[in-house]
């Protein structure tokens, strides 16, 4: 098979057509006029998060509140580790962004004075089903923004330590692209299928976070040498059993209680309130034997449990059908929960690339928003839409000041002949799927996965750092035999990539912080004295180094330094 | 979790082939769509949408206690109709009307 080699150019690359990476197409295109390419695995349509719809806006500043208290909540669910920069300049977006997809035709309800109805303290209410179809029609209205779907980039174009174009390739047809630019936004969003999934077999794609997010982009700035930050601040999500759907629409839209077996709320024995502890305080339950732990639904009228049933079709169509399948709705049964495999998602918890506060990743020439930024959890979707509107202000400043370069031919060479070598290969003893099984196997047992209720100790970290660093060695004799073959060789080598920095992270941040997240039966204490800080790390010739840095205010301008 | 795409039904239109956030899709011997990685889906149901035939059923597989229904979707204009088909065969039919927002 021959590939043939493809080179566009452009002013700023966009990988990654999701929430985050739409939102930075439309914000470049309707403030100048820049050449834009947005490079999408699958089709701008339906791809990333957002494919089957959201049924709410979680991050909105309603009346009463400020950009300030949304920091204070987002500082007290993360015990701190934010970058308190970069959630203030995200909050004080949040409401001109909603304002704008609105005009793109998302419905948004209103009351009789035309303010939006609130569910929840920072939640507002929408029909979010063609939410992803919007934002794609008004993206291909753009005559300056090229969309390239079912092209998948697995690595950045660097020379003179400037980041100029990323390499990929089309998964329907035989070519390598190189795309070069002058600026590169990275918004491919976070990383799933790291660990065992809640239904390993048939279902195994049956999880919460979009499983076609498998890590790329932060793979890419790992391999490059990007800093990152707060790899260990895992999520885990509380979810419906089984077809892990969202609790929230039932939790806070309802307000449904956490309940155990016995029938008793648990979650106050547990502490404060958070994500975390909602999520340990199952956890626990169940393990002290008094599960399983459900919503508590039952009773309530037939008119709510009707409109649950078309709130989920909106995002979670499988929950619905659960429940007419079984005859049985939340008001005759309660809704089971459980926690979810562990994803590494910087729009629900700090994880991705340590940015300044225009969000430039360390290297020049590159930004990040969306799920694959660090520093500032609870972005949800609107604050991914902030994110992208200031990674997108912020490359356009970038490339007014540069001189642009070209690319140096014999290093297109050398990585379309890096790529090619799959193709060639003979077929080994290793497939693909054997090997992504491996790894969640070896992340579940020894590196906090649902088998191990979360935790992780020292020994058991060390043993998969050598047990995951093995499986990437082995992932060099993999053998593709058409596109999309290669397509499932790089998502499990760049989930190895990822793998590697969480386990080091892990291994790093010697405290429990956060319950479940990083929960080390070694260290089972909190440690501000040594821990209030972010734990970071820099790829570079095979090793992971740890860097500790000082937390970051919100009325400070984050410039990288060193 | 995944789906099933009835041959009979489909007009080869490829909508469902182009839309799939995971590639699943692909056209088979009689130009057909058909589902190649049936492992790898997610569930989304961008697919169902798409389809101009309602020729694609979506089902909770056994592991995750399916027992056997499937639902599928009509479109008309804002109304979006969800189709399910009970294991004993009885239709049950949700319409969401697209320009009002969830109450939960």
């Amino acid at each position: 098979m021959n590939l043939e080699l493809k080179i566009l150019n452009t002013d700023i690359l966009i990988i990654g057509g999701g929430t985050a990476g739409c939102f930075a197409a439309l914000t470049i295109a309707n403030n100048s006029d820049c050449q834009v390419i947005i490079t999408e695995k699958a089709n701008i349509k339906r791809s990333g998060c957002l494919a089957a719809g959201v049924n709410a806006l979680n991050a909105y500043i309603l009346k009463g509140e400020t950009p300030e208290s949304y920091l204070e909540y987002v500082r007290n669910d993360a015990e701190g580790i934010i970058r308190e920069d970069l959630v203030i300049s995200m909050a004080k977006r949040l409401n001109e962004v909603t304002r704008k997809v609105e005009t793109m035709g998302l419905v948004i309800q209103k009351d009789s004075k035309g303010d939006y109805v609130a569910r929840g303290r920072r939640n507002i209410k929408i029909n979010g089903e063609n939410i992803k179809p919007l934002l794609a029609e008004a993206v291909e209205e753009k005559k300056n923004v090229q969309v390239l779907n079912q092209v998948n980039m697995i690595d950045y174009v660097i020379q003179d330590n400037r980041v100029i174009g990323a390499y990929g390739f089309s998964i329907k047809d035989n070519i390598f692209y190189t795309i070069q630019a002058k600026a590169v936004i990275c918004a491919t969003g976070g990383a799933a299928g790291l660990y065992r999934p809640n239904n390993p077999g048939f279902s195994r794609h049956k999880m919460w976070y979009s499983p076609f997010n498998t890590g790329a982009g932060y793979a890419m700035g790992i391999r490059a040498g990007a800093e990152m930050t707060s790899m260990e601040m895992r999520f885990i999500a509380l979810r419906c059993k089984d077809t892990i759907a969202p609790t929230g629409t039932i939790a806070q839209g309802v307000g449904a209680s956490q309940i155990n077996g016995k029938g008793e709320e648990y979650e106050r024995n547990y502490g404060a309130p958070s994500t975390p502890n909602r999520m340990y305080s199952t956890i626990r339950e169940n393990m002290e034997g008094r599960g399983p732990c459900y919503l508590e639904t039952k009773g309530m009228p037939m008119e709510t449990q009707e409109e649950l049933y078309k709130a989920y079709l909106n995002m979670a169509p499988a929950q619905t059908l659960r429940w007419i399948e079984r005859g049985k709705g939340p008001s005759v049964e309660n809704v089971e929960i459980e926690g979810t495999e562990p994803y590494i998602v910087g729009g629900h918890t700090a994880s991705g690339y340590w940015v300044d506060t225009e969000r430039a990743a360390t290297l020049v020439g590159l930004y990040a928003a969306g799920d694959v930024a660090g520093g500032s959890p609870q972005k949800y979707v609107t604050g991914c839409f902030a994110e992208g509107e200031i990674a997108a202000l912020s490359a356009m400043s970038y490339i007014e000041r540069i001189k642009p370069v070209s690319i140096d031919r014999e290093q297109i060479i050398n990585k379309f002949n890096n790529v090619t070598r799959f193709l060639k290969n003979s077929p080994g003893l290793l497939r693909v799927e054997d090997l992504e099984e491996a790894m969640q196997k070896v992340m579940d047992e020894y590196a906090g996965g649902i088998s191990a209720g979360y935790m992780v100790n020292m020994d058991k970290l060390f043993i998969a750092r050598e047990q995951i660093k093995i499986l990437l060695d082995r992932s060099t004799f993999l053998r593709a035999n058409d596109m999309h073959e290669l397509v499932f060789i790089y998502e499990v080598i760049d989930r190895l990539y990822v793998c590697q920095v969480v386990i080091e992270h892990l291994i790093a941040r010697k405290e429990t912080r956060w319950h479940c997240y990083n929960e080390n039966a070694d260290y089972p204490k909190k440690d501000d004295e040594h821990f209030f800080r972010y734990v970071n790390s820099r790829y570079g010739n095979g090793n992971i180094e740890i860097i500790f840095r000082e937390i970051v205010k919100k009325d400070e301008q984050y410039e990288h330094q060193d | 979790m995944s789906i099933k795409i009835n041959q009979e039904f489909c007009i080869r239109c490829k909508k469902c082939v182009n839309v799939c956030p995971g590639n699943l899709l692909d056209m088979g011997d009689k130009g057909k769509a058909y589902v190649k990685y049936p492992k790898e889906c997610w569930g989304c149901t961008s697919c169902l949408k798409e389809c101009p035939t309602g020729a694609i059923k979506y089902y909770l597989g056994a592991d995750i206690g399916g027992r056997g229904g499937y639902l599928y979707t009509k479109r008309d204009n804002d109304q979006l109709s969800w189709l399910i088909c009970k294991p004993d065969g009885k239709h049950v039919c949700i319409t969401v009307d697209g320009t009002q927002a969830n109450r939960y």
